[in-house]
């Protein structure tokens, strides 16, 4: 894994054209899957201009790789999906503006799961992606792109975005760090929806620290998300005795659980104050999330018509016909399942049972961390209940479904939550995840930091 | 209890046109997760519901006119297209 700081060393003496033909030589050569789309012309005309010196800005000449689902001006964008196959956005989300304004070389666009719908990457139109540490298990998902360039030495720096773990799960499975932010901290402008009550554009990294800088850029006011807050970040480590939370209702299997209790028993106990919490609303998150997000997906994905944009039949038809008949060809399964689901929570007789049913369990949730968040500075847990999958491994939606189960409550309450990885169990990464109050990334990279530390130390 | 009928309404409803045999494995698995989600029956209906979570109220800004896309690129994305506008599918039948 490079780090940003690696990078900058290599470029004291080395040419950033070179270093960045070195990295497109490796994803071409690569069998991880991680691109949909490469930026090969524009990020060597960079790689360029910063050898000439005219690449200026905090992220001068450094590799960022962007998940698929986040608008580029001019480059390909598909979410993954057959219906934007063959999109060209004409203008740029809020993120990409801010990594171009400051020097950031796009090397290209990153495979995930179709409309961000999967915990997996096995839902894409491109094939799912392998994770660098056993090509035959996946990288997790849905920013399983991201998560793999970085774990493969394939990217400095990702984007990813976060319904209900997109960020957290890949960052796990592939071993690097990853953050889903406070709801409205960054801008979702450009981001094509999935679920926009739910869902955070967040930075990916190999470090705590590179996650943070990468975090810095994107942050911050932006008039054309409504719902963004404003907030500026920068990044100020603090240095004191954090309380540390257990979270009672988020466990995992032997593997996950055995290497979370070391980490707790060896670095957590000796060096903070540490309790037990209890989420009782835990329950009732994981079908709640699935309420909402199939809800706001069933509105959201109604705007793919083949009219506008995206994949469209040589031949108009009738308004139903048409509409009909390109929705059933360019969608995949998972996407219409969870179109269907969603149109049905929210038809006539059916919105008090479920969709207003889940946005009663929101509000628990949501007064659960509050009141865990009063008492403690961070709340831990293992942030996937398992190690990655083999391939193929998890057939059946619901048990899809049931892997997120410690990383959608964060969602639902909008809190940011962070996921390190803590060590390896068979060859294969295992994460924390850590969660904050609103606003608070910076207690939680304070504390990632020195998690970080001694991991490495133990290692 | 969802039935064949039940998936084709919903189908019609979200403009997804479904072969028989997509009807049948959805009929299945709709089943078995709406079944999960019942759990939902459980929580108390004197919550009140949360939206959003920073309880942000309407925003508003001024309304000032600024630079629309460039038309070209806004239609490049389109397969049917004519006189400069998109060009959809007959609203009438027949």
């Amino acid at each position: 894994m490079i780090t940003i700081a690696e990078w900058r060393e290599r470029l004291e003496s080395e040419r950033c054209y070179d270093l960045i033909s070195e990295l497109f030589d490796r994803i071409e050569r690569s069998k991880l899957n991680a691109f949909i789309t490469l930026n090969k012309e524009e990020a060597l005309r960079l790689a360029e201009e910063y050898d000439k010196g005219k690449l200026k800005g905090k992220l001068a000449g450094i590799p960022v790789a962007v998940k698929d689902c986040i608008s580029t001006r001019g480059l390909r964008t598909t979410c993954g999906s057959k219906m934007l196959h063959n999109y060209i956005p004409p203008f740029d989300a809020h993120v990409v503006e801010r990594l171009r304004q400051e020097g950031a070389i796009i090397i290209g666009k990153t495979n995930m799961d179709e409309f961000a719908m999967g915990t997996t990457t096995e839902t894409s139109y491109f094939g799912v992606v392998r994770n660098p540490y056993d090509l035959e298990r996946v990288a997790g998902g849905s920013s399983g792109g991201s998560g793999a360039c970085l774990g493969g030495d394939e990217s400095v720096l990702a984007l990813g975005s976060d319904t209900g773990g997109s960020i957290r799960c890949p960052a796990s499975f592939c071993g690097v760090v990853g953050l889903k932010p406070t709801y409205g901290l960054v801008s979702r402008y450009g981001l094509i929806p999935y679920a926009n009550s739910l869902e955070q554009i967040g930075p990916m990294a190999c470090c705590v620290e590179d996650c943070a800088k990468l975090l810095e850029v994107i942050a911050g006011k932006d008039p054309r998300d409504s719902t963004n807050a404003g907030v500026e970040f920068r990044f100020n480590p603090v240095d004191r005795k954090f309380k540390v939370g257990i979270i009672g209702e988020m466990g995992g299997n032997d593997d996950v659980m055995g290497k979370f209790e070391e980490v707790v028993n060896e670095i957590i106990k000796p060096n903070f104050e540490v309790v037990e919490v209890s989420m009782p609303s835990f329950k009732y998150a994981l079908p709640a999330y699935y309420i909402i997000a199939m809800s706001e997906a069933s509105s959201n994905l109604a705007r793919y018509d083949g009219v506008r944009y995206g994949y469209a039949l040589d031949k108009l038809d009738t308004w139903t016909k048409y509409f009909s008949k390109v929705r059933a060809e360019g969608f995949g399964e998972e996407v219409k399942r969870r179109i269907m689901l969603g149109t049905y929570a929210l038809s006539a007789g059916y919105y008090g049972k479920y969709y207003l049913k889940a946005l009663k369990v929101r509000t628990l949730v949501k007064r659960d961390f509050e009141r865990a968040l009063k008492d403690c500075d961070v709340l831990i847990a293992p942030t996937m209940p398992a190690l990655p999958f083999k391939i193929g491994e998890l057939a059946d939606p619901l048990t899809m479904y049931k892997m997120d189960v410690n990383t959608v409550p964060i969602n639902l309450a909008g809190v940011p939550a962070l996921s390190i990885p803590i060590g390896f169990v068979k060859g294969l990464p295992v994460g924390m995840q850590i969660i904050g109050r609103y606003f608070e990334e910076n207690t939680i990279l304070s504390f990632a930091l020195k998690i970080e530390r001694e991991v490495k130390h133990e290692i | 209890m969802i039935t064949k009928e039940d998936v084709y309404h919903i189908a019609n409803l979200a403009k997804i046109e479904l072969k028989d045999d997509e009807v049948k494995k959805f009929r299945q698995e709709f089943e078995k997760i709406l079944e999960y989600f019942s759990i939902l029956d459980e929580v108390p209906e004197d919550v009140e519901p949360t939206y959003q979570v920073h309880n942000l109220s309407n925003v508003f800004r001024e309304d000032i006119p600024a630079e629309p896309l460039p038309r070209e690129e806004v239609l490049m994305n389109a397969k049917h297209v004519e006189d400069g506008y998109f060009k959809g599918p007959r609203i009438m039948e027949g």
